[in-house]
This record gives C-alpha cells, sequence and structure tokens, in this order.
C-alpha cells in the first residue's frame, strides 16, 4: 500500500500518523505539503489531525480550500482511499467529501480523554480487521467534534449505512452519557457514499502500541493495508 | 469599497456558544432573554469601486470560504 | 539624538538613584527611547536585581550539565548524542489580569524559549496556584487559565502531560501561572544567544510586531494595586498557530548551518533580545526600526523596542546563508526581515525615520546593572506541635475521605481532560501519576518530569521547604525509575523589598542548594518572579520545581497501578509527623508546627534503593509518599489499579499520625509475592526501612481495625470534587 499524509500549516498529528502507517506497511509514508497541486499515484491519502490554520475562522475550513485539496478531492472522487482523522475529518466535511459538519463541542471545552467506540460495520477497507459491533477504545482529542447533519442528511446516512462509528458506553450502549461532546446519534465517524473516504474524530493513530495503552487503533491500518496492497 | 459581512448560525442549529451566553446574562440579572445567538463578523477591504461587483465578490468569498453554509448563513454590507 | 524632554523616570520603572547611574554612564542625558530600553532591562523581570546574589548559590553543575542558567533554556546530556532543554517560567501577572490570554502567551513564551536552543518541544507541565476556591473570583481564572494553556498546547501539538494545581487564600489577588516546556535536541547543535562576526546580518522573524504588551515586563515588577485593572490593554494575545510554524521555520533553518545565534523576544521584546545577544557576545548592533515588521501604522520607535508582541525571535545570520533562510520563513508564511547588522561598535545603536535615537554602550551598562543586597529577616520558627491536641479527632474513614476529596487532592481529571497530553504519540505515563513519562521519540529511552512544591510548608520554614520541594520532585521522578538529572525552578515570592519576604527566599534558596547538593540534582534554568503581592500581601513563599529524569529503559519503568494481589511495601521511616500537614489544615482547620523534617542522606539512600528495584525489573507499580500520606498514597494506588487493599499500619500514639502523617523519603511499592522477601533483604542491606503493610485486594480499601470504605466511594469523592465545584454558578 502506498500511503501519503497531507500536511496542513497548524497539522501536528502528521508524524503519528505516518510512524503508525509506516509498522502498518512497513515502508516510508510520504509527506505532502500543502501547497503540492499534483499527486502521485497512491492507495491511501491521510488527511491528519491538528489545528490547520489555527482552526481560525472555522475548524478545517481553510485547509479545505488549500491547492492540494483539489487533488486530493480529485482522487477521492476516482476512488482512492481517504483517512480523515480529527481535523482531518473537518476539513474532509469542509471539502464536501464528506456530508454533515463538526461544531463546538456541547460543553465548549477541548476534551482528550479515550472513549469506546462500537464499530458499526465490518464490510470496508478501513474497518475488515474489526468485527461489527465490536466495542473499541481509542482516545478523542478536540474542541470542535459535535458531528451535526440536518435530518435528511442523517436519515440517508443512516439507510446506507455509512455510519462508521458511534460513541458507545464500554458494554456498547450508544447513550448521552458516552457521547463527549453531543453528536447527532452519537456519530464519531462516517463515510461517504462509497465507502472509500472514512472521516472520524477519534485518533486511531494515538492506541497502536501497548506502552500507549492498547491498541486498538492498530486494526484500521491493518485492515487498509489489507485490502489497498 | 468596505465590506462588512455577518456570519450567524441557520435557525434550528444548535448554538451552544450563544446559550452560555443567554445562561451567563440571565444569572447576571438580565431578564426576559428569550435567545443568544452568536456569529461573526468579518471587515473586508476591497479595491473594487462598483458596487455591484465587490457584492459578487464578496458573495462568492462567502459562498466558498467565509460561511459554512451546511450551519450558517451571512449577510453582506457594503460601505463606501 | 534629542533628550527625553520631561524626564518621568519612574513611569519606565527606574528609581531615581538607577536614573542617575544611566546618566552617569552615558555622560549626557539619556533619550526618552533609551530611557525605556534601560528601564525594562534593569525591571527586576529581566535583570534579576534583587535575586541576583542568591541564585548564584544553586549549584549548576554536574557531567550531564551541558548549560546551565543564563541562557534561553537548561541543557542535559542524556545520551546518544541527544539532549534534553528544559526550563520553567511563570506567567502571573498576566494571567491574573486576563487568564487566557496570560496563561496561552506563558505557554508560547517557554516553548520558544526551549525551541530557540536548538529543541523540537515534546512535553509541556504546568503547576498553577488559585486562591481560595471560594473567593469571588476562582472560578473564573481557574476555567481561564486552563482554557489558555489548553488553547495554545493543543493547538501547537505539543502534549500537556501534567503538572499541579493548589488552591490558598494567599492567592487570591496573586495567582501563580508557572509553565515549563521540555525538548530534545541534538547535544552538538544547541543553539546560544551571542552574537558574533562583524558584519553579520540581524534578522528578525516569526508575526509582526503590534502595540501588545508595552511595559509587561515592568508591570511583573510592580505590585498590584486598584489602578492595574487599567493595565488591561497591555496583556499580550498569543497566535499558537504561528508560533507552531515557528517552531518548525527555525528547526527547519537549524538544520543548516545559517544560524550564529539566536534569541527569542520575550519580556521586554526587541529591546532585552537585542541588548542580551549584543552583552554575551560581547559585541555592537546597529538596528534600523524602520525595518521592523509592524502591525500598525506610526509606531514610535520606544514602542517598537518595548513591544511584547508574541511568537517573535531574533536571529543573527552567516550573510552567505541569508536568502535560503528567508525561503524557509517564505515557504511557512512568516515574516522574515534584515533589520540590522553586527558591529564592532560595542554600541547598541537604534535608528528611526533617519534619526538616531539611542546609542547604547552595551558592556559599560551591563556592568552598572543594578544588584541589590536587599536586608532579610528570618522566618521565626514554628513550635512543635503537641501531640496531644490531636486525639479525638474525627473517624479515620471520614478524614480519608475528607482529604482524597479537597481540593488539593482531588482528581485534576477535569484540568487535564482540556490537555491535548497524547499528540506526539510518545506519552507512556498520562497525568494523574507520580511523574509525567514521554518517550525519547524512536528509542528505548523516556524522560520523566515532574513539577512540585509546597507552599503552606515553605511559609512555615522557608528553608526546609525549600529542600522538601527539591526532595519531592526528586522522588517523583524515581518512583517511575528515572535517574533524576536536573531541575528548573519558578521563584514566587512576595516584595523583595520586605525584609521578611526576603529572608524567605534566601533560606529557601538554602534549602534548594542543600537539596541540590545532596541529591546530584543541578539547576539548570529557571526564573524569579517577586512582587506577587497586592495592598502589602504576599503570597505564601513558593519555589516551584520543575525536575527531569531519564528512564534508560522504558520497558523497565514503573506505575502507580498495582495488580491484584500484589504486596504492599512501605519504604523510609514512619513516624507520624503531622505538622503543616494536609490533615491537620484540613481535618483539624489547624496550621500550625514545623513541617516534616527531610533527611536529605535518608531521602538518597531510599530513593536510589528504589530505583535500583525498578531498574533490575523487580519493581513495577511504585508511588511517592507526600500529601496525605500512607493513606492517600493507598487510596491513590487502588484508584489507579481498580483494584482494593487491605492495610496495617504501624502503632503511633494517635492513628492519625501513621495513616495521615508527611513523614519524608517514603514510598509504596506493590510487589509480586515472590519478590517481598527478597526486597526486604536487599532494603536491609542498604540501610532503608521497609515493611510490608498490607496486600491489594477486593473492592475496598479496609484499615485493619479501623474501616472499611468502597473503592466506589473512594473514586466518587475524589472525582466528584472538581467538575462539582466548576459546575456551580
Amino acid at each position: 500500500m502506498k500511503a501519503a499524509v497531507i500536511v496542513f500549516p497548524g497539522s501536528n498529528c502528521d508524524r503519528d500518523v505516518k510512524v503508525a502507517l509506516d509498522a502498518a506497511t512497513g515502508r516510508p509514508t510520504s509527506m505532502i505539503w500543502h501547497k503540492e497541486t499534483e499527486l502521485p499515484a497512491l492507495d491511501l491519502i491521510v488527511l491528519p489531525g491538528g489545528f490547520s490554520y489555527g482552526d481560525y475562522l472555522r475548524a478545517g475550513a481553510i485547509a479545505a480550500r488549500s491547492p492540494v485539496m483539489r487533488a486530493v478531492v480529485a482522487k477521492a472522487q476516482s476512488g482512492t482511499a481517504v483517512l480523515a482523522i480529527c481535523n482531518g475529518f473537518q476539513v474532509a466535511t469542509e471539502a464536501g467529501l464528506l456530508p454533515g459538519t463538526l461544531m463546538r463541542n456541547r460543553n465548549q471545552k477541548f476534551v482528550c480523554k479515550d472513549v469506546h467506540l462500537k464499530v458499526e460495520t465490518s464490510q470496508t477497507a478501513f474497518t475488515a480487521r474489526y468485527a461489527a459491533g465490536q466495542v473499541i477504545r481509542l482516545p478523542i482529542a478536540h474542541a470542535d467534534g459535535n458531528y451535526f447533519a440536518d435530518p435528511e442528511t442523517l436519515a440517508e446516512i443512516e439507510a446506507e449505512g455509512r455510519v462508521a462509528f458511534r460513541y458507545v458506553t464500554p458494554d456498547g450502549a450508544p447513550d448521552d452519557d458516552a457521547n463527549p461532546n453531543g453528536s447527532a446519534a452519537n456519530i464519531a465517524g462516517v463515510f461517504n457514499r462509497e465507502k472509500t473516504v472514512l472521516g472520524l474524530m477519534p485518533h486511531p493513530e494515538r492506541l497502536t502500541e501497548p506502552a500507549l495503552g492498547g491498541i486498538d487503533g492498530r486494526a484500521m491500518f491493518d485492515s487498509l493495508v489489507a485490502a489497498l496492497s | 469599497m468596505k465590506a462588512k459581512v455577518h456570519i450567524t448560525l441557520k435557525p434550528g442549529v444548535l448554538d451552544p456558544q450563544g446559550k452560555a451566553i443567554a445562561h451567563a446574562l440571565a444569572a447576571l440579572g438580565f431578564g426576559g432573554i428569550a435567545e443568544a445567538r452568536q456569529g461573526k463578523y468579518i471587515e473586508i477591504d476591497l479595491a473594487e469601486a462598483d458596487r455591484a461587483r465587490a457584492q459578487a465578490a464578496v458573495e462568492a468569498m462567502c459562498k466558498q470560504l467565509l460561511a459554512n453554509t451546511v450551519i450558517e448563513n451571512y449577510s453582506i454590507e457594503l460601505a463606501e | 539624538m534629542t533628550a527625553a524632554a520631561a524626564i518621568d523616570f519612574a513611569s519606565h520603572g527606574l528609581s531615581r538613584e538607577e536614573y542617575e547611574r544611566l546618566k552617569a554612564t552615558l555622560g549626557r542625558e539619556p533619550t526618552l527611547v533609551e530611557i525605556g530600553v534601560i528601564g525594562a532591562l534593569w525591571s527586576e523581570h529581566c535583570s534579576y536585581k534583587s535575586s541576583k546574589k542568591w541564585l548564584r548559590r544553586l549549584p549548576s553543575q554536574a557531567p550531564w550539565v551541558i548549560c546551565g542558567p543564563g541562557e534561553n533554556a537548561g541543557v542535559v546530556d542524556i545520551g546518544d548524542g541527544q539532549a534534553a532543554v528544559f526550563k520553567m517560567e511563570s506567567h502571573n501577572h498576566p494571567s491574573f489580569i486576563e487568564p487566557y490570554q496570560g496563561a496561552a502567551t506563558g505557554v508560547g513564551g517557554i516553548l520558544r524559549d526551549v525551541f530557540t536552543m536548538g529543541a523540537r518541544p515534546i512535553a509541556n507541565m504546568n503547576a498553577l496556584r488559585f486562591g481560595d476556591p471560594a473567593h469571588p473570583r476562582t472560578r473564573h481564572l481557574v476555567a481561564g487559565v486552563v482554557a489558555g494553556i489548553g488553547g495554545y498546547g493543543n493547538c501547537v501539538g505539543v502534549p500537556t502531560v501534567g503538572g499541579e494545581c493548589g488552591f490558598d487564600p494567599g492567592y487570591n489577588e496573586n495567582i501563580l501561572v508557572n509553565a515549563m516546556t521540555v525538548g530534545l535536541a541534538d547535544a552538538a547543535r544547541i543553539f546560544y544567544s551571542a552574537a558574533a562576526g562583524i558584519g553579520n546580518a540581524v534578522v528578525y522573524v516569526g508575526s509582526k510586531t503590534g502595540r501588545d504588551g508595552i511595559h509587561g515586563a515592568t508591570m511583573a515588577s510592580a505590585e498590584f494595586d486598584e489602578a492595574t485593572e487599567e493595565k488591561r490593554p497591555t496583556v499580550q494575545v498569543g497566535d499558537p498557530f504561528t508560533e507552531k510554524l515557528l517552531i518548525e521555520a527555525c528547526l527547519e533553518l537549524m538544520a543548516s548551518d545559517a544560524i550564529v545565534a539566536i534569541q527569542d523576544m520575550g519580556a521586554a521584546g526587541l529591546t532585552s533580545s537585542v541588548f542580551e545577544m549584543a552583552a554575551k557576545g560581547e559585541v555592537g548592533i546597529d538596528l534600523d526600526l524602520d525595518r521592523v515588521p509592524t502591525r500598525e501604522p506610526g509606531m514610535s520607535a520606544y514602542e517598537i523596542m518595548l513591544s511584547e508582541s508574541q511568537e517573535r525571535m531574533l536571529m543573527v545570520l552567516r550573510p552567505e546563508r541569508a536568502d535560503a533562510a528567508a525561503a524557509i520563513f517564505a515557504k511557512w508564511d512568516l515574516d522574515f526581515a534584515v533589520i540590522g547588522e553586527v558591529t564592532g561598535s560595542g554600541h547598541l545603536v537604534l535608528r528611526h525615520k533617519g534619526e538616531t535615537v539611542a546609542d547604547l554602550p552595551v558592556a559599560a551598562l551591563s556592568a552598572e546593572t543594578p544588584e541589590y543586597d536587599r536586608p532579610i529577616r528570618a522566618t521565626p520558627p514554628q513550635a512543635p506541635l503537641d501531640a496531644a491536641s490531636l486525639a479525638g479527632g474525627e473517624p479515620l474513614d471520614k478524614s480519608l475521605l475528607r482529604l482524597i476529596s479537597a481540593p488539593e487532592l482531588a482528581s485534576k481529571r477535569w484540568i487535564w481532560e482540556q490537555y491535548d497530553h497524547m499528540v506526539m504519540a510518545d506519552t507512556i505515563q498520562r497525568p494523574g501519576g507520580d511523574a509525567a513519562v514521554v518517550r525519547v521519540h524512536g528509542s528505548g529511552k523516556a524522560l520523566a518530569i515532574s513539577v512540585d512544591c509546597t507552599p503552606r510548608y515553605c511559609a512555615a520554614d522557608p528553608e526546609m521547604g525549600g529542600a522538601q520541594a527539591l526532595a519531592e520532585v526528586w522522588r517523583n521522578l524515581t518512583a517511575t525509575g528515572a535517574k533524576p538529572l536536573a531541575f528548573t525552578d519558578c521563584l514566587n515570592f512576595g516584595n523583595p523589598e520586605r525584609p521578611e519576604i526576603m529572608g524567605a527566599f534566601a533560606a529557601a534558596i538554602e534549602g534548594l542548594r542543600r537539596a541540590a547538593l545532596a541529591l546530584d540534582f543541578p539547576v539548570v534554568s529557571g526564573n524569579v518572579s517577586l512582587y506577587n503581592e497586592t495592598q502589602g500581601r504576599g503570597i505564601p513563599p513558593t519555589p516551584e520545581i520543575g525536575g527531569i529524569g531519564l528512564i534508560a529503559d522504558w520497558r523497565r519503568m514503573a506505575i502507580i497501578a498495582p495488580e491484584l494481589g500484589h504486596i504492599l511495601v512501605v519504604v523510609g521511616e514512619t513516624r507520624g509527623h503531622l505538622g503543616q500537614s494536609l490533615y491537620l489544615a484540613k481535618c483539624l482547620g489547624r496550621a500550625e508546627g514545623p513541617p516534616p523534617p527531610v533527611d536529605l542522606a535518608a531521602e538518597r539512600r531510599h530513593g536510589d534503593f528504589v530505583r535500583a528495584e525498578i531498574a533490575a525489573g523487580r519493581l513495577r507499580s511504585c508511588h511517592d509518599l507526600s500529601d496525605g500520606g500512607i493513606l492517600v498514597g493507598v487510596a491513590e494506588m487502588c484508584l489507579a489499579g481498580r483494584t482494593g487493599a487491605k492495610v496495617r499500619l504501624p502503632a503511633t500514639e494517635i492513628p492519625a499520625m501513621a495513616a495521615f502523617g508527611e513523614d519524608q523519603g517514603r514510598y509504596l511499592a506493590a510487589l509480586d509475592r515472590a519478590e517481598v522477601t527478597g526486597f526486604l533483604a536487599r532494603a536491609k542491606a542498604a540501610e532503608v526501612p521497609a515493611a510490608e503493610i498490607g496486600k491489594f485486594d477486593g473492592s475496598d480499601l479496609t484499615l485493619e481495625g479501623f474501616f472499611s470504605i468502597s473503592l466506589d466511594a473512594i473514586r466518587t469523592a475524589h472525582e466528584g470534587w472538581f467538575p462539582g465545584y466548576m459546575a456551580a454558578p
């Protein structure tokens, strides 16, 4: 699998996801500066976490209009897989790659902690190494992770099975206590219609080694390697 | 020409910051506050002297960047 | 040059004597810009004029110290050609006036101190002291400071991995916000601030200069009064996004050989950075202030020189590399301007709008920097606590729940969940343990980091309090298995012109000195924050200590969480010292007696023993004992390990003495049953007291002969206070 991480000014999880990808693929992941206008042949594009352009104006808004994003959108439309994590998810919604938007957390605060997530489907390149219905633990770290979409869009996402992950209690209940930011329907991650683009607020790259407190994120990278190599 | 752009959340979209403001105002003893909504205000200095062209340019800016039309409305005011 | 017309030197922070000294050194009337520049340079904040005499006493040498105090940050060798670069700095006054921006820019400033030296910042810590929780401003200040620290650190992408937070009415009008950054550098590529090379370009990079923060340094050197509220416009606004770009651009440039010297613009902005670079390099510098990138039109030379706009650096570059450097800054969309050059004149010459506005002999003025030997008065010793007066307290379980939910000991989760403590994916001990631990990226090594101080000890006996603060940091680091390397400090005190304050300062330094020597734990950086005083009321003496230690192999580190079935052993001697203890304060409402004595030889012996056991892979769960004593320590281990415990305590005159006494030099160790005999035997051989006192088991914390409380009840008490407090209207 040939993977690349897009680096925006203010990206700060770019190295972290590169480390996770390098370990999963066994080859160096390339880093692509946001001023590039063309992309090489790739199997996976990662939009990493961070505070692109300081999250000024709106989280992800300015990065979504940077030169490289035209090329990313074109690649995505032709079927290249895109993994958009945290700020990357915000960029992806702003760029129209994914439906909905991410608003300020309902308690107004930045939150960094491990949360439990229910894997809604294992029938995708991103989640094949998980079991559908499995509860996993990943960290979140964001101030704007409150997923919002209008009722029609939400209904469509649900009907098409495009919810990737939901915030749940450790025993799998998607209740309000398990919702760390106020997201509609406890949505933590969504797919595009073709399930080739995944956006999620939690950080799979932060739990890929026992020393970091867990390995539940590793299966996502392993899934991608298996599907895209 | 100066453009004054107001960006507000669409009616019905939850505005936690506005809610916090309304709550804080009530706590300070200001009664009768039905709702507070927080928005953004952006001033842009334009070289363009023609009103219609300026209006069109700022409209495009709002649609392409300044507002997220999934959740936000915008209004534009032009001043010489 | 035009001499200042009406000489209002006091408003520029100069005393009459200092003004006369400036005039005599120049041999003429100074200009307005010169008065402003020297007023800032000779402020307490920049010159350390009251504290210098005492600071010199602190040991700052060790074979592993690469750079001690005096540069932007301290540097220690961590092996394999790598170095750790770190410093702690106060941002107290700005944070009281505008908590979000004050705290945020405090983080920004300390980050710059570290990456200026050539290090990539890898961890942030902070020490926060607020007033009485019941004081009407406290909640607002806590919320603002925490949001500001998070807002800056999270955006920059450096994990905030821990810290401490305390409350005391003595900080009601003078909160403390001390921020620490640790960075990682190539030991052979440390960057310093001494300008060199006549004709080399002096380059300004980063954000543009605005009118913010003018007189910040002089403000930090004066007491608060009612008029201070009027000074709000001087508070700077942080731009963490620009800081992130500045980090990346500087590190990219540092990979080449372009930089001769570099200095961040902190307190007193361009003034202090350019003067320091010239003074250290023993050269002159000419600056053309018209070339300084400004944000607002019409800024005067005075304003340009004294602006404390954030996210700016000054560099001396090799001229042939200037174009390549400019390209790097253009890539990161940062301002880059050649604003002057290094000269052989020995003078700092400032030109603005065709006029020379300042011409200052650098060496002469450096030599004339005032230094005061202020009168000192010793803190009177506290009478020993009368043990008999302690009898008949409430049941021990009530006291335990009271302590573990007290603001001092309650879980600080509410704070650290607002900090991204995992970014960079090397945090292997998250907040909540004895010390935070971050890996040295891509290696088997890790750094342990801890900040600590116990102000109530320092108030009662500043010398013992100083020694204790250092010993506790050393102990925290040791409890993870780290070898403590060096420390940084923020010495927060009241008005140094009052002999009792200066006396406490001198005594605290003496305590630090003794502890640093005994523990082989030198100081490498730090700052002094004086005048933390409002209307004649000073803060408790607060020598905040930040230490780092090296874990050679992070697979062999200790965490505080025990495993079910582990045997609990207390290391060190339990005498039951309750003077100035948290138990005395919270459960009996008394602040009396001397603080616990620190036996530095025993501290060293016990710590060296514990560290060796961890390094040998025999001890994997360990917790240092401090506030609240054994029972609080056991409860914290139970919470971390999600297990109950059965404990019996040595008999003391009064049971609370053994339960909550704050005797120093102690650790709790949790061991596999099979390891206990050997551990105790080796302890004995090393002359380290150690005794088995219980076992981790079940889901209750049981103190034999006294009580049994469910872990859930302890957790609810421990976790509940902070969110409950912050949610209250």
